[in-house]
């Protein structure tokens, strides 16, 4: 179909803007999902142009993930909310162990939000889609009123398929398993805050927004006994650890020393008072799997260039009390507690 | 990172652990109040009380500048914002502190009230500026260390012309509070409470310097040293209490020296003296009212000061039944001591001013310290079942 029959002009998309026409079902709906969305998503299920993508099951254990993106600032040093809203649901498709196949995304658009940025939101998530090799396959928009919404909110979902013989799950945790995560931790986070309107300092600090599944894929062949996987997205570390703690019943002992923070990140938390261990991190996992395997994985991590600041950070310890401790640097013991509200910055 | 990390070394702090260890008098007991709320968050934060030998602890002072503002002055700052349909400005600290009837500002803010979170005064003028035609307040609490930006920002309004900007100003002075402390008939006469000398704050003495502290040494006869809010500058600190107390000595000591002065910052003072006035009285929650404890905006900023500009009620401001957060910033009780305590009160669902903020003695004892006393009550259950079948 040759799409300047059916839309006598192109959309602007230099200098025009979302209007509710562009989410009313109509013509003007039909030509901003054609002209954006599938001219970037391009792939044959979406240019089926049905309300549902089709595809083949293979035989096995799939699994299925949502997310929902409402990030501030869209744009942020090292990424922006359309990479992130790829990342984000492949990566909690990748924490089964699973390998992901296909994405949705659903966006839910505010009027008068400038076109360009929504292109260049789209390429972003598209390109994010196609290095990562998954899919977009169906999709779906909205338009709000202004001041209903904040420019643009995504919604992703993905399926995967997990590899036969892996059980990886937060409740496998055991006593003496070590705990290791992939990565520089708080890099996300601070890059996120450093360009929030009213906190504006500088960092070298970029967000770490990647896709997992390929760590993932090199560290279950190489560790197939891996029992829990999990990205410390929002609360960070500590939510993650603590969530792994109360669903295995088990405790965590960590070292503060082993936990890898780049000292800018450091310092920027310093500074607003938090704590980078609540801070949240796209393009980081926590892995936890027995102690005679630790080594391995760890060299597996550390082969891939998403895993080579991976470090083991403690063990697994059997507590009743669930809790997550830690020894710190300085020689005594803390909890590395749930965070509780927002991470509110000291003030003096 | 560097500056920082210096003040953090483990071999440091071992070293200063053994020191203490091997100093302090086993024949007697070591109390020593750390008056804010900065260093009751180091001492948790990083385990500082692990390494002390048994017979020293810290009693928690109430120098959290939020966990001391009465109930009733939160209320008014949501009549600001309710009431008198303004935009207030908070510090994130205060935003889930209990007003009275359930209320913080932050859910008064979910119910619609205009309450913003800003991280400077910086932001208050910036948000007024933007907002000509609305009444933009700034909440202004805190010891005084941030005093003086308040100051600023108030200079600044004036400057600019800005005539919807105003502040309600909660400002209080940490040298009359502890003098509060001390002057206690807990203290003085009841004995409930030992304090055998005080860690002296950090940044507030950067502003004050040491001075404003003789006094009390000298008239209660107790140690103050002046120390940082690094864990290294804790047990240094905490070492030079012990050895004044060795000798019987009760001077002004000096550790935090890398920042604070005799004399203080001149200039931040000079500013301070320009803009505000003493108070005859203000209340302290835990505290009462206390004389001279507290700063008001002079009349000649008048048109700055949220309370003259604003009708505010008489709001009396009610604590959760039973909430111990008062006994508590006296130093008279301890968090474990609170029913409420890790039930009904928890950080996730503060009852308290304590359980807020981090540096809140509550809220630390709970993020970092509560698996010790957990683990000391399960020993014990362990012990009495022990014993029992022993018995049986």
């Amino acid at each position: 179909m040759n799409a300047h029959k059916r839309f006598p002009t192109r959309l602007n998309l230099r200098r025009g803007r979302v209007d509710m026409t562009h989410g009313a079902g109509g013509r003007a709906m039909a030509q901003l999902i054609e002209e954006v969305f599938v001219r970037h998503f391009d792939n044959e299920m979406l240019r089926a142009m049905n309300d549902q993508a089709a595809f083949a099951v293979s035989a096995g254990r799939m699994v299925m993930a949502t997310d929902g993106h409402v990030v501030s600032p869209l744009f942020f040093p090292g990424g922006d909310i359309g990479a992130l809203a790829v990342h984000g649901t492949i990566n909690d498709v990748a924490m089964a162990g699973a390998r992901p196949l296909y994405l949705s995304a659903g966006f839910i658009l505010e009027e008068g939000f400038p076109l360009a940025d929504l292109e260049r939101i789209v390429a972003s998530m598209a390109r994010a889609a196609s290095e990562a090799g998954v899919a977009v396959v169906t999709g779906d928009t909205k338009v709000v009123e202004r001041g209903k919404g904040d420019g643009v909110f995504i919604t992703t979902t993905g399926i995967g398929l997990v590899p036969e013989g892996l059980d990886i799950s937060a409740a496998n945790a055991r006593p003496g398993d070590k705990v290791l995560v992939s990565g520089h931790l708080g890099d996300h986070g601070v890059a996120i805050m450093s360009s929030r309107e009213n906190l504006e300092f500088e960092t070298a600090v970029v967000s770490d927004s990647a896709a997992l599944h390929g760590l993932v894929a090199a560290m279950v062949a190489e560790v197939p006994a891996i029992r829990t996987l999990r990205d410390p997205t929002r609360g960070g570390l500590a939510a993650s650890l603590n969530e792994i703690a109360q669903s295995a019943g088990v405790g965590m002992r960590l070292s503060e020393e082993a936990i890898p923070i780049r000292p800018e990140v450091e310092a920027a938390c310093e500074l607003l008072g938090l704590d980078p261990l609540y801070v949240a991190n796209e393009g980081k996992l926590v892995a936890i799997c027995p102690a005679g395997d630790a080594e391995s994985l760890l060299a597996a991590m550390r082969a891939h260039p998403l895993g080579r600041d991976a470090a083991i950070i403690g063990e697994v310890v059997a507590d009743d009390m669930g809790f997550v401790t830690m020894e710190t640097g300085f020689g005594g013991t803390r909890i590395v507690d749930w965070l509780a509200g927002e991470q509110l910055p000291r003030i003096c | 990172m560097k500056y920082v990390d210096d003040f953090r070394r483990r071999d440091i702090a071992q070293g200063l652990a053994a020191q203490i260890a091997a100093e302090v008098d086993p024949a007697r007991e070591y109390a020593f109040m750390e008056f804010c709320g900065g260093h009751t968050h180091a001492i948790f934060r990083y385990g500082v009380q692990d390494l002390m030998p048994e017979n020293l602890r810290f009693v928690h002072g109430p120098g959290c500048p939020v966990c001391v503002l009465p109930i009733a002055r939160i209320d008014n700052a949501i009549e600001l914002a309710e009431r008198h349909g303004a935009i207030v400005c908070s510090y994130g600290d205060m935003m889930r502190v209990p007003a009275s009837k359930k209320r913080s500002l932050i859910r008064a803010k979910a119910e619609g009230a205009d309450i913003r979170m800003v991280y400077s005064t910086q932001d208050a003028l910036r948000i007024a500026r933007e907002n000509p035609e609305r009444e933009v307040v700034f909440f202004a609490i805190g010891f005084e260390t941030t005093t003086p930006p308040t100051a600023v920002a108030i200079r600044q309004a004036r400057a600019e012309g800005l005539e919807n900007f105003s502040v309600f100003c909660n400002h209080v002075l940490t040298p009359s509070a502890i003098q509060h402390i001390l002057a206690s008939p807990e203290l003085r006469e009841m004995g409930r409470v030992r304090i055998d000398g005080f860690l002296g704050p950090s940044h507030v003495s950067s502003i004050i310097g040491s001075a404003p502290y003789e006094y009390f040494a000298e008239e209660f006869q107790k140690p103050v040293v002046i120390a940082g809010f690094e864990p290294l500058d804790v047990m240094q600190s905490t070492l030079m209490l012990v050895r004044q107390v060795n000798e019987g000595r009760f001077e002004v000591e000096n550790e935090y020296t890398r920042v604070v002065s005799r004399e203080g910052n001149l200039k931040a003072q000079a500013l301070v003296g320009e803009v505000f006035e003493l108070r005859s009285s203000f209340e302290w929650r835990g505290l009462g009212e206390v004389p001279f404890s507290a700063l008001r905006i002079r009349a000649r900023f008048a048109a700055f000061d949220a309370e003259r500009r604003f009708d505010l009620s008489e709001s009396h401001g009610h604590d959760v039944k039973g909430c111990e957060c008062p006994a508590i910033l006296r130093g008279v009780k301890t968090p474990t001591d609170c029913k409420l305590f890790g039930t009904v009160c928890t950080p996730d669902n503060p009852q308290g001013s304590c359980m807020v903020s981090s540096e809140g003695a509550c809220a630390a004892y709970w993020s970092y310290g509560r698996f010790r006393i957990e683990r000391a009550s399960q020993d014990k259950a362990r012990e009495q079942d022990k014993a029992r079948e022993d018995a049986a």
